[in-house]
């Protein structure tokens, strides 16, 4: 039995299967005393190894045999295995005693182990391991001092003590089993024992329930965990497109799927503010306002009744679409319709600034969470390590899964590589700064020429105008049109060659892109305006005054008309009751911000119309074309020009971010653009993923999209704050018409605040608001908030400098350390 | 534990007993084992079997089968993990990760897309990042101390049952 001992103590360090013997060897060596654990039988006796070892030798060595023979097997592919082991082994040398309680109760339990393993295969994988966990636990603080207890011999106070201790740490051995990196037959043999002692002598201290109630514990978290787990997946399963923007990213890189992302959170927008028109404007108005056709203002005029069902005039959203609930004019000026009382022009005017408000909160709010994510950063010490040893997800079980991770982690790679490829250029300082230099000059240059080619073109139209349009063909009637839109399509790609002089990092490329694009489509815009400014400022004169005028003008030929149904002289005091009119046949007044609106809504609708086309044809066809003319073309096809097209970033973001300025401005004049939108949007995002996939190849340099989206909030924040100032400015200045809309009749749109102030509210609270707004107040208010601004702003900045210096220290420390 | 041997048995029915008082000698060759579905996708089936075997051929005995699911699954903790995970990297079983072993890897990871350069290139900042010793290759204490601070490591090396 000796040279088993040390064949076997020899052999595998961590190996439970025990012939152990030789109790003083195995105080010498945690191995060999561990493989004793097995051996020790019943009786122990804490003083005397040798004796323990005499009287041990006969029980177990049935099981010793036996495991020994499952062990042979183990031995080789063990040994190298367990470095752990033999440390903790080397710890458990300490507690001698212990050690030896320990090996004492395994070899009481290996008797009842073998018998309990061949029905624990059977049962539940877990408890299986709990035995596995139990024995290992033992094995590992074997080596202690001999057990107090035997079954024959009667317990003792101090014995019970030392009897407790034990327990308790074959407990935490059961606990701590699955963490050995030991076979499993070891494993087993362990937990065996581990599990008998434990039963037997907690019966005796009373505490029989402990095991059981233990297993019960441990399967309730692990059913626990598993639900999280489940949850979990629910969660991500419901956001929506979350698998389409996934393999997106695989195959695409993560910068283009940024742009997707930032789509399906201005999807969430929209249909915020849609929830909003639509619930708050809309259906009541539709429900409990009057009909149609009972109000002039709701009724198609007679003189367009005749086209007003065509498609076409619905497609220009004038006819029955512009007399229905899409539009601002249909809406009556009544201040609480249906029985509800529900205060119409309060709501409209409430819902307009209301989904301003909302979207200036939700960019900031979305800005300043972005902000916080970039200043945590990320850790990228072990950077490639990590992408190499972790990134593959070992529960993939599905082929296509795999090709999108396989992808995945290409393209992740290529990220890397290319990040690494960066910071390794040697730059040409000088050269460099003369190109980036020579790149922005070209740029302006492009800038400033196509100002002026606008400006050009508008003074052109204005003379074409007054000499009278029909002289001229349809370039000349729609020059200004298509020059701008020709300037947008060609620019940036003019852009895009210009900045392959700068070398800039690809993300860094991409913003200069992006300010440049923008720049060019601000400055078109307003080249544009003030072209056609001498003529807005006399329109928009006339326009006020002939708004006047024609309401007094409208107004004596509504006398005149209803006169004329009096057959005859004007009745100074009409007693006569008013006669029923066709609401279709009264005159009527100027709708301004009908037509605003329908100007907005037309142009939303002409833009999706462009961006489909554009995608069709531009991505489309030209993959088409490339793909099956190859074979018979002079010179190849997919590698020259044309070639696939690549996904253009810069110029989708900023048609999303203008689209969404559009709104804006619009859906104070049009309570369905953001319906629209919504369609439109929806639309757009399974028809841009479809192209995507199917007609693009991914960029050449493939790299990872900066983490925080705050470049695209800002330009949203820019556009939203452009975008309400003609809204309000409308609002505030201009008295709106007198015939249509729930203001009318009203100088000024926000009296409607007034109005309900003084009526519904009591009159308390009128005098504190009017106390409020008053500017000896307000003044000082601003004051305040613009203090508070600085202050925030300057602890944010020690707070991140601070934060930079203790991410340094930490480095340092990580470093010294190895 | 009960499925498991179910699922064994499933793979060779004629070769499994269901009895195992009888304590066999049953290994099942590594070509069966690497077709069941949980592994079939997975790029290191071949070396996560032979891992886990004893005769280190791939041929997996009852108890190593368990042994490997047991590795995998969400309760085993992060060390253990960590030790499973090395022997799945080290391709040739030297005990340390070397080049070799990194490329390997790399293009097992990748299928191949990735240049000769780039492969290069990405094994060298590997063994700048990971290796503390020095030697040009990483051994396991380098390897622990990268993992140990990876915090994707444990999702990824869970395995439902």
């Amino acid at each position: 039995d000796g040279s088993d001992d040390n064949e076997e103590g020899s052999t595998v360090e961590n190996e439970e299967t025990a012939k152990g013997t030789d109790k003083g060897r195995k105080r010498a060596t945690p191995r060999t005393r561990r493989s004793h654990a097995r051996g020790r039988a019943r009786h122990g006796d804490e003083e005397d190894d040798d004796e323990e070892f005499g009287t041990r030798r006969a029980g177990p060595r049935r099981h010793r045999s036996r495991r020994r023979g499952r062990a042979a097997g183990n031995e080789a592919s063990d040994s190298d295995m367990e470095p752990e082991k033999a440390r903790k082994n080397q710890a458990n040398q300490k507690s001698k005693e212990d050690d030896e309680e320990e090996e004492d109760e395994k070899g009481g339990k290996s008797g009842k182990g073998k018998n309990e393993k061949k029905g624990e295969k059977k049962p539940d994988k877990k408890g299986k391991k709990e035995k596995a966990n139990k024995k290992k636990k033992d094995k590992k603080k074997s080596g202690s001092g001999s057990d107090s207890e035997s079954e024959e011999e009667p317990i003792t106070e101090e014995e019970l003590a030392k009897l407790k201790e034990e327990v308790e740490e074959k407990k935490k051995l059961i606990a701590t089993l699955r963490n050995k990196p030991w076979k499993m037959k070891k494993k087993l043999s362990v937990l065996k024992e581990a599990q008998l002692f434990v039963e037997k002598f907690e019966g005796a201290l009373g505490k029989g329930k402990g095991k059981k109630f233990y297993a019960y514990k441990v399967m309730m978290m692990k059913k626990w965990m598993k639900f999280q787990r489940d949850f979990e997946n629910f969660k991500t399963a419901c956001i929506p497109w979350e698998m389409k923007i996934k393999e997106i990213e695989s195959h695409f890189g993560s910068s283009v799927a940024s742009y997707f992302i930032f789509l399906r959170w201005m999807y969430g927008i929209n249909m915020i503010l849609f929830g909003l028109t639509f619930g708050l404007v809309m259906v009541p108005e539709a429900l409990m306002g009057k009909p149609y056709g009972s109000l002039p203002r709701k009724t198609v005029p007679r003189a367009e009744e005749a086209t007003a069902m065509n498609f076409a005039t619905l497609w220009d959203f004038s006819g029955f679409a512009q007399y229905s609930v899409l539009f601002y004019g249909y809406y009556n000026n009544q201040r609480t319709i249906g029985w509800l009382k529900f205060r119409m022009p309060l709501s409209y005017f409430l819902v307009g600034v209301g989904s301003i408000g909302y979207s200036f909160m939700i960019v900031t709010r979305t800005m300043a969470k972005n902000a916080n994510d970039d200043g945590g950063g990320d850790d990228t010490s072990f950077n490639f390590s990590w992408k190499m040893f972790t990134s593959w997800d070992y529960l993939i079980g599905n082929p296509e899964t795999a090709d999108n991770k396989f992808a995945s982690i290409t393209t992740s790679f290529k990220e890397a590589i290319v990040e690494e490829q960066e910071s390794r250029k040697e730059e040409n300082i000088h050269l460099t700064r003369f190109l980036r230099v020579l790149a922005n000059f070209l740029a302006l240059c492009t800038l400033a020429g196509s100002g002026y080619l606008i400006f050009f073109v508008v003074r052109r139209s204005q003379q074409f105008a007054l000499e009278g349009l029909e002289n001229y063909g349809w370039w000349e009637r729609n020059e200004v049109n298509t020059v701008m839109s020709l300037l947008g399509m060609f620019c940036p790609t003019l852009f895009d060659v210009i900045s392959s002089l700068e070398n800039y990092h690809p993300r860094i490329a991409l913003r200069w892109q992006l300010g440049r694009i923008f720049a060019l489509f601000l400055g078109n815009l307003y080249t544009f305006i003030i072209a056609l400014m001498d003529e807005i400022n006399l329109k928009a004169r006339y326009f006020l005054s002939f708004t006047l005028e024609e309401e007094k003008i409208v107004k004596y030929n509504m006398t005149i008309w209803e006169a004329s149904l009096y057959n005859g002289t004007i009745p100074e005091n009409s007693t006569a009751p008013p006669i029923q009119v066709d609401p279709a046949d009264v005159p009527r007044g100027p709708c301004w911000e009908t037509m605003v609106g329908q100007e907005f809504v037309r142009l939303t609708v002409s833009d999706m119309m462009t961006t489909y086309i554009t995608i069709l044809i531009g991505d489309f066809l030209r993959a088409v074309f490339v793909r099956f003319f190859n074979y018979c073309w002079c010179w190849d096809l997919e590698y020259g020009f044309p070639s696939y097209s690549e996904f253009d970033i810069s110029g989708n973001v900023l048609g999303l971010i203008f689209n969404q300025g559009m709104i804006w401005m619009g859906s104070f004049y049009a309570p369905c653009l953001p319906a629209i939108n919504v369609f439109r949007l929806h639309t757009s995002m399974y028809l841009q993923c479809w192209a995507v996939m199917c007609c693009n190849v991914p960029q050449e340099r493939v790299f990872k999209a900066s983490r925080s989206n705050n470049f695209y909030m800002a330009m949203l924040l820019f556009i939203l704050f452009l975008s309400t100032l003609p809204a309000v400015y409308t609002i505030v200045s201009i008295p709106p018409s007198f015939d249509c809309g729930p203001f009318s009749g009203k100088t000024r749109m926000f009296e409607v605040i007034s109005e309900t102030l003084e009526h519904d509210f009591p009159s308390w609270f009128g005098k504190v608001f009017g106390y409020a707004s008053n500017p000896g107040l307000i003044l000082p208010f601003i004051l305040l908030m613009v203090l508070s601004i600085y202050y925030l702003n300057a602890t944010s900045k020690s707070y991140k400098e601070a934060n930079l210096e203790l991410k340094k220290k930490l480095q340092s420390v990580r470093i010294e350390n190895h | 534990v009960y499925r498991l041997h179910g699922r064994y048995h499933e793979m060779a029915p004629n070769v499994v007993p269901m009895d195992y008082t009888k304590d066999p000698d049953v290994k099942l060759p590594m070509q069966l084992i690497i077709n069941m579905p949980e592994l079939k996708e997975n790029p290191f089936k071949e070396r996560i079997v032979e891992s886990f075997s004893e005769d280190g051929e791939g041929s997996l005995s009852f108890n190593d089968f368990v042994d490997m699911f047991s590795v995998l699954s969400e309760m085993a903790p992060r060390e253990l993990k960590a030790i499973y995970a090395f022997k799945i990297y080290d391709f040739n079983t030297d005990n340390f990760i070397c080049k070799a072993d990194l490329e390997k890897t790399l293009n097992k990871l990748t299928r191949e897309e990735l240049t000769a350069e780039e492969i290069t290139l990405v094994c060298e900042k590997v063994i700048e990042e990971a290796d503390m010793d020095g030697d040009g290759k990483l051994g396991f204490a380098d390897f622990e101390n990268m993992i140990s601070k990876a915090p994707d490591f444990l999702r990824y090396y869970f395995k439902k049952n």
